[in-house]
């Protein structure tokens, strides 16, 4: 654990004006930066000594609708030498384009290209952005908040057409979210009152 | 597969284009293909028999379980996680059960993590089994396959025993494990483990010295270190290629730090080495389970703690308390407070991680899951670039890829 706040340190040293926030959570170097600094970031920890991250895990983002700035976009790199991961992520709003990051990890094209895929975030100097885990011809980004769970088309053979056609979604029976979260925590005044008691 | 009017369009053009140096072939190897693994779409560009370029088409098996686990509680979640890398199953639910417990700073019961181990060991060479027998099949060895399965069904029995199913278990949940392992499947299992080393030799015997196999294996798909920590490999792929890191040692998870194994580290990063690292991990997870079997305490196997873990059948018809938990539980689910968390676990295939983010409610407000497949799968027009056509299976063989976890 001591080696993983010295680490922090010297990250924080070091890109002093880049980063906004760092702490440790579970045991992984959390850093909030800007967008336009990625590239930057990027490069220093993976080629600095001190730090050598040198494998991209993943990218991911996540959609917060009712935020202004709308996408997360987190950025997980581990250390072999130090044995320690780090956590790197940003806000973007929604047309705001972020800078590639295949010059530096080539893993990062499909990690990309997915993102893109699920929510639409669109990367600067990406030679390939297409679609990668939907389908041909989709439209809209699944893993946004207001996309559907069922989505929008079904398909099926048809059998006077002789192929496989596209439709609206048809649902039998409404989507139904239960909400079974308990009122019964209690009200506030007498959690108050309880507290007292004790 | 029917190519679309936009695509078509664009591999005219890039045949165009070629037309005036040379002409090359595009192929289409999938996504109904026995050596594509799956429901793997491959593009292969091709000049005589030399493959140009290669490129993947993922996302034929895709089912959107990282949206389904934002709509479901915690407990829901889990079997989504058998259907991921399905030919290790309880390798993934680990991920996201230690992500959950990690969350929550529940304590797991050491009965628990041992049992827990013993599965992942079970899954592991389940994995391995499959994928080293089917790779012998892409290059045409048929025997392996047939002895290979034997002891996968044998295996899935011991899936079936603990948790009523050979596939998709259900079976570790957020604080330790279902049910506690039925009476007799200890010794079962010990009786396995003797006989299996017998059968790893003689599978060994099939394959390794094997002159066609050799041909076929060694040299191919040749990653060096470098490339495959840029490619962000893991797993076998990463020690085939002689980097000597695997999660269980290095950021010991469970009870991972109380047994002793070795990790098998390959020289040459080909095909063949691959291959080798997965006989010996066989071994090595061999050798765990009869630790596991000799060390393991008993006790309970889930955490006490009734605001997460079901209480058990029989208080159900005499504990009001225990009726309404049960009520609970399987209703609203138990809440996860709000945090942020990744958690990796070496899964048989590599790195599987997951990424979870909770707000305070019972279900899961984001959960990316990394498949280590994906990133392997990305690699493959590096690794058959210059190779023959014959290669493409040997290769993807090798990487062993799972489709349910790469298109998610």
């Amino acid at each position: 654990m001591n080696n993983l706040s010295d680490l922090e340190k010297t990250i924080n040293s070091e890109l002093t004006t880049k980063i906004k926030s760092s702490k440790i959570n579970h045991k992984i170097i959390c850093l909030n930066i800007e967008s336009d600094d990625l590239l930057e970031v990027i490069l220093f920890i993976k080629n600095n000594n001190k730090t050598k991250f040198k494998q991209l895990i993943d990218i991911t983002a996540v959609d917060y609708p009712e935020k202004e700035r709308r996408f997360k976009l987190v950025y997980l790199l581990l250390s072999h030498e130090f044995n320690s991961r780090i956590l790197i992520d940003f806000s973007i709003n929604e047309n705001e384009i972020v800078s590639s990051l295949t010059s530096v990890f080539p893993s990062s094209n499909w990690m990309e290209r997915e993102v893109f895929d699920m929510y639409g975030v669109k990367f600067k100097d990406h030679p390939d952005l297409r679609r990668i885990l939907t389908d041909y011809g989709f439209e809209g980004h699944p893993l946004r908040k207001d996309f559907p769970l069922t989505g929008h088309n079904e398909v099926r053979y048809s059998e006077d057409e002789k192929k496989v056609i596209y439709e609206p979604v048809k649902l039998e029976q409404n989507y139904r979210n239960f909400d079974y979260e308990s009122p019964w925590e209690g009200t506030e005044y007498i959690k108050k009152q309880t507290k007292k008691n004790d | 597969m029917r190519v679309l009017g936009k695509e078509q369009n664009i591999l005219r053009n890039k045949q165009k284009k070629m037309t005036k140096e040379k002409k090359t072939l595009n192929l289409n190897f999938g996504p109904q293909h026995p050596a594509a693994h799956g429901v793997l779409r491959l593009i292969l560009e091709l000049d005589g028999e030399v493959v140009e370029h290669a490129d993947p088409h993922i996302g034929l098996l895709h089912r959107g379980t990282e949206k389904l686990i934002e709509n479901k509680t915690y407990i829901q979640a889990i079997p989504y996680f058998d259907r991921l890398d399905y030919v290790a199953p309880m390798n993934q639910e680990h991920a996201f059960a230690l992500a959950i417990e990690k969350i929550l700073n529940v304590e797991v019961p050491i009965r628990a993590q041992f049992i827990r181990v013993m599965f992942c060991e079970i899954g592991r060479i389940l994995s391995h089994i499959l994928n080293i027998t089917t790779q012998a099949l892409d290059v045409g060895a048929l025997t392996p396959s047939l002895w290979g399965f034997e002891e996968r069904e044998t295996l899935m029995t011991f899936y079936e025993r603990v948790s009523g199913s050979r596939l998709h278990a259900n079976y570790f949940r957020a604080g330790g494990v279902h049910q506690d392992i039925p009476r007799g499947l200890d010794e079962d299992i010990a009786k396995f483990c003797q006989k299996f080393p017998k059968i790893i030799d003689d599978l060994e015997t099939l394959l390794t010295d094997n002159r066609i196999f050799k041909q076929r294996n060694v040299d191919i798909g040749i990653v060096s270190k470098q490339d495959a920590l840029d490619y962000s490999f893991s797993g076998v792929m990463l020690r085939g290629s002689g980097v000597p890191w695997d999660l269980r040692k290095s950021q010991s998870y469970e009870c991972y730090d109380q047994f002793d194994f070795k990790i098998p580290v390959g020289k040459n990063g080909d095909c063949y080495d691959r291959y080798l690292c997965r006989v010996e991990e066989m071994r090595e997870s061999v050798k765990i389970i009869n630790q596991c079997l000799a060390q393991i305490p008993s006790g309970p196997i889930k955490t006490l703690d009734a605001k997460i873990t079901p209480p058990p059948k029989k208080e159900l018809k005499e504990s009001m308390e225990a009726l309404i938990h049960h009520f609970k539980l399987f209703t609203e689910g138990y809440r996860v407070k709000k945090d942020e968390i990744y958690v990796a676990v070496e899964a048989p295939k590599g790195e599987f991680g997951v990424y979870l983010i909770s707000d305070g409610s019972s279900k899961p407000y984001k959960c990316k899951i990394r498949a280590p497949g994906f990133s392997h799968l990305q690699a493959m027009d590096y690794l058959i670039k210059g190779h023959m056509l014959a290669d493409v299976p040997a290769v993807l063989g090798s990487m062993d890829v799972v489709f349910g976890e790469i298109d998610r």
